[in-house]
C-alpha cells in the first residue's frame, strides 16, 4: 500500500494542495484531510448518494472517485452551496417543506437537486422522481423532497 | 393552577406547522454525526469476522497483523476475556417462563454461531491501515453444519446453534382470552392461512458508529443509538464501570427505525480497548456490516386462524407464531413478536383471542426491534386476514371491517386479553377515507382498465396500533417482565435573561422533538419556541431517560415536558403574584403575558419574571426559592392506541411481475396535532418503509447461512421513483391517558402499509385467480403467482380451509421458499 499521490485541488473556491495516500477516495479527502464532513458516507456500493458533491460543475458521488482523479478539478460541497450568507434555493426549499428529517442524506440530496435543476429548471414530478433516484432517503418516502425540488425550481407545489 | 387540562394560557404554538429548528446546521452540511468527530491520537478498529455460520474457531493467528506497519494492537476475544465484567445484556425475564439465553460477548470465544460475528479487532491510526492488517489475521474454523430455516430447526434430528440448551426452541409463551377453540368450533366460517412476515434490514442511511475516549476521569461513548441512558445503564454492567465514570453521547443520529434501539457488542468494544490503550477508539460500520451485523427485525412465521358467522362477525383469532430469533440475543430479540399482542384484536370487537408464540435460534444474526416490532407483523396478518375472510364470505372488505369494528362509544374498550384501548373511532377513519377515495368510481374504473390489459387493485388496512411505551408496572419485571421501565423525564430550565433549555430523556434522530416540544413548552412558559432550545442524547446534561422507540417521544417524553413547563408555569404565576401584589390564583398566561385576571394593564414577561427569579428584588418573599427550574418524571397511566385507514392502489404489469403503486391515501389519529408538518412526514416516511418491505425489502441467508443481500445492491431500498405522492388526512381522537391528549405516529404508516399492498396486489390479480400472496410481492414471486394461477404453487404459501374441517394442507409443500429466504 501506500503509493502517494498529489493533487491540486480546489473546493468552495478554496485551493488545496496535499500529498495524499494514491487509493483516498474524494469523500475521503473532503472528510478527513480538509474536515469538510458535510458529504456522508451511507453505503459501499455507490447506491446511497449521502456523499453526491458537484466536480466541475456536475454531480458525482464523492465515494466513486479517487482525489486523485480529481487533481485540477473545482468541487463543490454542501458547505459551499450557500452564498453569502443566503441559503440555496434547494436549501431553502428543504427547510420550508420538511424535506429532511433526519439528515443523513440530506447534504448528497441538496448537491444532486441542485445539479437537477441545473439541468432542468422546471422539472416535472416525475422528472424530480428519476432525477434523486440516486439518492437513498429512509425518512421521508421522498414526498417533501420532492416538493422542496419543485418549491427550489419556482414551479407550484404539489399538495 | 396546572389544573390538569393540558391547557397551554399561553400563545398557540402548539398545533401549527411551524419550520424545524433543527434543520439550519442539517442543510448546511454542519451536522454532527459520530463519524464525523475526530479526536486527537484516535485510534481506528476494524474488525475481523467469521465467514462461517457455524464453527468452532481452533485457532486463531494474529502475528501477521500485529507487525503490520501502524498496526497498534490487535486482540482476540480471548485476550480481551478480562476486560469485560459480564456478557451483553437481554432484558425480557417474563414471570413464569424460562429462556434459553446465550452468552453473548462483543467477540466470539471460542465459536461462532453466524456469519458476520466479530472474531477479532485490530487497531490502527487510520482506518485504511486497520482494514489491511485485519486481512492478515489468520482463523482456522472447524465448520459445522447450520440451520438457518426456523421450521427445520425446530424438528428432530436438526443440527443444533447451541448444543448446549439440547434443542433450538428458546422459549414458549401463551396468552388467550375468552374460548377461541370452542369459537373455531362452532363457526360457520373458518379461515386459516399460512402468513410471512420477512427477514427485513432498519436499515438508515448512517451506519452505525461509536467512538470511546478514555482521557480524563472515565470515560466518554459517543455513539449512534437511540437509548443513550439505557446503553450507559448496560455498559456499567458489561463494563464493570460505575455509571458516573461513564458518559454517553448521541449526537446527531442519521436516522433509526428500530436498528439503533441496541447495546450493541462494537459499543462495548470500543469502550474496553479505549481504557486499555488510553487513546480514543472510533469503530464505523461499513454498510455490509450493517447489513451483517446490526439487528434484523421480523422474520416471523404465524399460522392464522380467523373463524366468523355466515352473517361477517368474527368471533375467534387464533395464532401460532414462529419467530427466527437468530443465534443469539440483542436487548429485546424474544420479545418482539410477543410486543404486538396488545393489539391482536386489531379495530375489532372480536371476542376470543389464543396466542402461542415459539421461539427458535437458527445460525443468522439475531432479529430485534425494527420500526413498528411487532405491531407490523400482528397487523399484517389481522388486515390480510380480514380480506380473506371477506372474499371467503362474498362481502365488500370494507363492509366487513364495518361490520366488526369496535364501536366509538365503547372506549375504554377491554379486549379478551385484558388491554384498554384508550380511545378510538375507527369508522370515522374509514369514512373519511371513503370519502377520499369513491369505491365505486374505482371500480368501474378497474374495469375499464382490465378491458384495456392493465391490472389495477385497490387494497385496505383499517389498523389500531400499541404505542406509548409505555406504563413502567404493566411491562415491567411484575408485568410483562422487562428488566426496565418507561416513564420519561424532562427537565425546563428558564435562564435569568428570560429564555429557556428543554432537556428531555427522549433521543431523537430525525423526528423533530426539538421543534415540537419547544411547541410545548413555550406555550406553558409564555415563550417563542425560538427562545426554546431542546437538548438531548448526553447522560451528563438531564436525568435518565428510557430513549426514543416505540412511538413513545411525544406521548411519555413530550407530556414530561409539558408537565415540567407546567410547574414552571406555576412558580412564574407566584413570583409574578408577589411582584403584582395579587393572589397567585389571579394571574393567568394569556398571549405570552402573565397577568392579574381582569387588570391585563398589570402584567409581565417572562423576560421580567426570570430575571426576578434569579436576581431576587426585595418585594420578593423569602419563602420563594431562587431559580426558575423544574424537573418531571411522568409515568403513563396507559399506552396509547393511535389508529387510522389507508387505502394503496397498484397496478400490476403481468408480463414482468412488477407492482408499482399508483395512489396511497392516509387517514390517521393520532390525537390532537403538535405539529402537523411533522406528523405528516412521519407518515409519508412509514408508509414508504411498509411499502418496501411489502415490494422490495427482504434479508436472504442461503441454506449455507450465507447472507446473500450484503449490500444496498441486493437489499432495495425503496427510491423516489418508486413511491407516490401521499395523501393524508386526519382525525383528531384525543387520548384520555395524557394532559396532551397525544398519541404517537412514527410507526404507524409501516404499521398499516404492508397489508395494504398486499390486498391492493390481491384485489388487481384476482381475474387471474390469485388469492393469497406473501411478501414481499417481488416480481418472480407476482409472476409465480400469475402463473401458479390457483395451482400448488400459488397455494403453497397458505393452506387455505375454505369451510371447518375442509383442509387442503396437502396441497403443496410444506413450505415455501421465504423461510430459508432465497427470493
Amino acid at each position: 500500500m501506500s503509493k502517494t499521490a498529489h493533487v491540486e485541488i480546489t473546493v468552495n473556491g478554496e485551493h488545496h494542495s496535499r500529498d495524499v495516500e494514491a487509493r483516498t477516495l474524494l469523500v475521503g479527502f473532503l472528510r478527513e484531510h480538509l474536515g469538510l464532513t458535510g458529504a456522508h458516507v451511507g453505503c459501499d456500493t455507490t447506491n446511497c448518494g449521502a456523499c453526491t458533491v458537484h466536480v466541475d460543475g456536475e454531480s458525482v458521488k464523492s465515494c466513486t472517485l479517487l482525489a486523485a482523479q480529481c487533481d485540477g478539478a473545482d468541487v463543490l460541497t454542501v458547505e459551499g452551496l450557500a452564498q453569502h450568507g443566503e441559503l440555496h434555493p434547494v436549501q431553502q426549499g428543504f427547510w420550508d417543506y420538511h424535506g429532511l428529517q433526519c439528515g443523513y442524506c440530506t447534504p448528497g440530496m441538496i448537491m444532486a437537486a441542485a445539479d437537477l435543476l441545473k439541468r432542468n429548471p422546471s422539472p416535472s414530478e416525475e422528472e424530480i422522481r428519476h432525477g434523486l433516484e440516486g439518492n437513498l432517503c429512509r425518512c421521508t418516502g421522498y414526498h417533501n423532497i420532492v416538493r422542496a425540488v419543485q418549491s427550489a425550481s419556482g414551479q407550484a407545489v404539489s399538495a | 393552577m396546572s389544573d390538569g387540562d393540558g391547557s397551554s394560557n399561553g400563545n398557540d404554538w402548539v398545533g401549527q406547522a411551524i419550520r424545524r429548528k433543527e434543520d439550519p446546521p442539517l442543510i448546511k452540511g454542519q451536522g454532527n454525526y459520530v463519524d464525523d468527530i475526530y479526536l486527537p491520537g484516535m485510534l481506528h478498529a476494524a474488525i475481523v469476522r467469521s465467514p462461517e455460520a457455524n464453527a468452532t474457531i481452533s485457532s486463531i493467528d494474529t502475528a501477521e497483523a500485529a507487525a503490520h506497519p501502524g498496526v497498534v494492537a490487535v486482540f482476540t476475544g480471548d485476550d480481551l476475556a478480562d476486560d469485560f465484567a459480564g456478557p451483553l445484556a437481554m432484558v425480557w425475564d417474563p414471570p413464569g417462563v424460562d429462556i434459553n439465553t446465550p452468552e453473548h460477548w462483543p467477540l466470539a470465544r471460542g465459536e461462532v454461531k453466524h456469519v458476520g460475528q466479530g472474531v477479532a479487532v485490530v487497531l490502527a491510526g487510520d482506518r485504511g491501515t486497520a482494514v489491511d492488517a485485519s486481512e492478515l489475521v489468520v482463523v482456522d474454523y472447524e465448520t459445522l453444519p447450520a440451520v438457518v430455516d426456523p421450521e427445520q430447526a425446530l424438528e428432530d434430528g436438526s443440527p443444533l446453534v447451541h448444543e448446549g440448551f439440547g434443542t433450538n426452541r428458546t422459549h414458549d409463551w401463551a396468552i388467550a382470552g375468552g374460548d377461541a377453540e370452542a369459537a373455531i368450533s362452532e363457526a360457520d366460517v373458518v379461515v386459516e392461512r399460512r402468513i410471512v412476515n420477512h427477514r427485513t434490514s432498519g436499515a438508515p442511511i448512517e451506519p452505525r458508529a461509536s467512538v470511546a475516549d478514555s482521557r480524563g476521569d472515565g470515560v466518554t461513548l459517543y455513539s449512534s443509538t437511540q437509548i443513550p441512558h439505557i446503553a450507559r445503564f448496560v455498559l456499567s454492567g458489561v463494563l464493570g464501570m460505575s455509571e458516573d465514570k461513564i458518559r454517553v453521547v448521541a449526537p446527531d443520529v442519521g436516522g433509526g427505525f428500530g436498528a439503533k434501539l441496541q447495546v450493541y457488542g462494537e459499543e462495548a468494544l470500543v469502550l474496553a480497548l479505549a481504557r486499555k490503550l488510553g487513546r480514543p477508539v472510533k469503530w464505523t460500520e461499513t454498510r455490509s456490516e450493517h447489513m451483517t451485523t446490526s439487528h434484523h427485525g421480523r422474520d416471523q412465521i404465524a399460522n392464522v386462524t380467523f373463524a366468523a358467522t355466515n352473517a361477517g362477525k368474527v368471533t375467534a383469532i387464533k395464532v401460532h407464531v414462529i419467530s427466527d430469533l437468530g443465534a443469539y440475543f440483542g436487548l429485546l430479540t424474544p420479545f418482539i413478536a410477543e410486543l404486538g399482542f396488545p393489539v391482536t384484536n386489531g379495530c375489532y370487537d372480536i371476542p376470543n383471542v389464543k396466542l402461542d408464540f415459539t421461539g427458535v435460534f437458527t445460525n443468522k444474526f439475531e432479529t430485534d426491534a425494527v420500526r413498528g416490532a411487532g405491531r407490523p407483523e400482528v397487523t399484517h396478518w389481522i388486515e390480510v386476514m380480514m380480506d380473506q375472510l371477506a372474499a371467503e364470505l362474498g362481502l365488500d372488505p370494507a363492509e366487513l371491517r364495518r361490520r366488526n369494528f369496535i364501536a366509538a362509544d365503547a372506549f375504554p374498550y377491554e379486549t379478551p386479553l385484558g388491554i384498554f384501548y384508550d380511545s378510538g373511532n375507527y369508522q370515522g377513519t374509514l369514512d373519511k377515507l371513503l370519502e377520499h377515495v369513491d369505491m365505486d368510481a374505482f371500480r368501474s374504473e378497474q374495469a375499464e382498465l382490465r378491458e384495456q390489459g392493465t391490472y389495477r387493485g385497490i387494497g385496505l388496512s383499517t389498523y389500531v396500533e400499541v404505542c406509548g411505551l409505555a406504563p413502567s408496572r404493566a411491562v415491567g419485571p411484575q408485568g410483562v417482565g422487562l428488566q426496565a421501565a418507561f416513564w420519561e423525564s424532562a427537565m425546563v430550565r428558564v435562564h435569568p435573561s428570560g429564555s429557556a433549555t428543554v432537556y428531555t430523556g427522549t433521543s431523537p434522530h430525525g423526528q423533530g422533538h426539538d421543534t415540537g416540544f419547544a411547541q410545548i413548552a413555550a406555550d406553558r412558559l409564555g415563550l417563542d419556541p425560538e427562545n426554546v432550545d431542546v437538548l438531548h442524547g448526553d447522560t451528563d446534561q438531564g436525568p435518565f431517560g428510557w430513549g426514543t422507540y416505540g412511538s413513545r417521544s411525544l406521548a411519555v417524553g413530550g407530556e414530561s415536558v409539558g408537565r415540567a413547563a407546567e410547574k414552571v408555569q406555576d412558580k412564574a404565576k407566584k413570583i409574578c403574584a408577589a411582584l403584582l401584589e395579587a393572589a397567585p390564583e389571579d394571574i393567568e398566561l394569556a398571549g405570552g403575558k402573565y397577568q392579574v385576571r381582569g387588570s391585563p394593564d398589570k402584567s409581565m414577561t417572562m423576560v421580567e419574571i426570570a430575571g426576578a427569579a434569579h436576581i431576587p428584588p426585595n418585594e420578593l418573599p423569602t419563602d420563594i426559592e431562587p431559580g426558575l427550574e423544574e424537573t418531571s418524571f411522568y409515568d403513563p397511566e396507559n399506552f396509547v392506541f393511535p389508529f387510522g385507514a389507508h387505502a394503496c392502489v397498484v397496478d400490476v404489469d403481468v408480463e414482468t411481475g412488477k407492482v408499482e403503486v399508483v395512489r396511497w391515501v392516509a387517514v390517521d389519529d393520532c390525537g390532537p396535532a403538535i405539529n402537523p408538518m411533522l406528523i405528516d412526514g412521519q407518515v409519508h416516511g412509514g408508509v414508504t418503509h411498509g411499502i418496501g418491505q411489502a415490494l422490495y425489502e427482504q434479508i436472504v441467508y442461503d441454506e449455507d447461512g450465507q447472507l446473500v443481500t450484503g449490500s444496498f445492491v441486493d437489499y432495495a431500498l425503496p427510491t423516489a421513483a418508486e413511491v407516490p405522492m401521499f395523501e393524508t388526512d386526519r382525525t383528531e381522537t384525543p387520548s384520555p391517558v395524557n394532559r396532551l391528549g397525544v398519541k404517537g405516529v412514527g410507526e404507524a404508516g409501516t404499521i398499516a402499509a404492508t397489508p395494504a399492498v398486499v390486498n391492493a396486489v390481491t384485489d388487481a390479480l384476482k381475474p387471474l385467480g390469485v388469492t393469497f400472496m406473501n411478501m414481499p410481492l417481488t416480481p418472480m414471486r407476482v409472476l409465480e403467482h400469475i402463473q401458479g394461477n390457483g395451482g400448488p404453487r400459488a397455494t403453497e404459501q397458505g393452506r387455505e380451509i375454505g369451510t371447518h374441517g375442509q383442509g387442503a394442507a396437502g396441497s403443496g409443500p410444506a413450505r415455501p421458499d421465504e423461510g430459508g429466504g432465497s427470493l
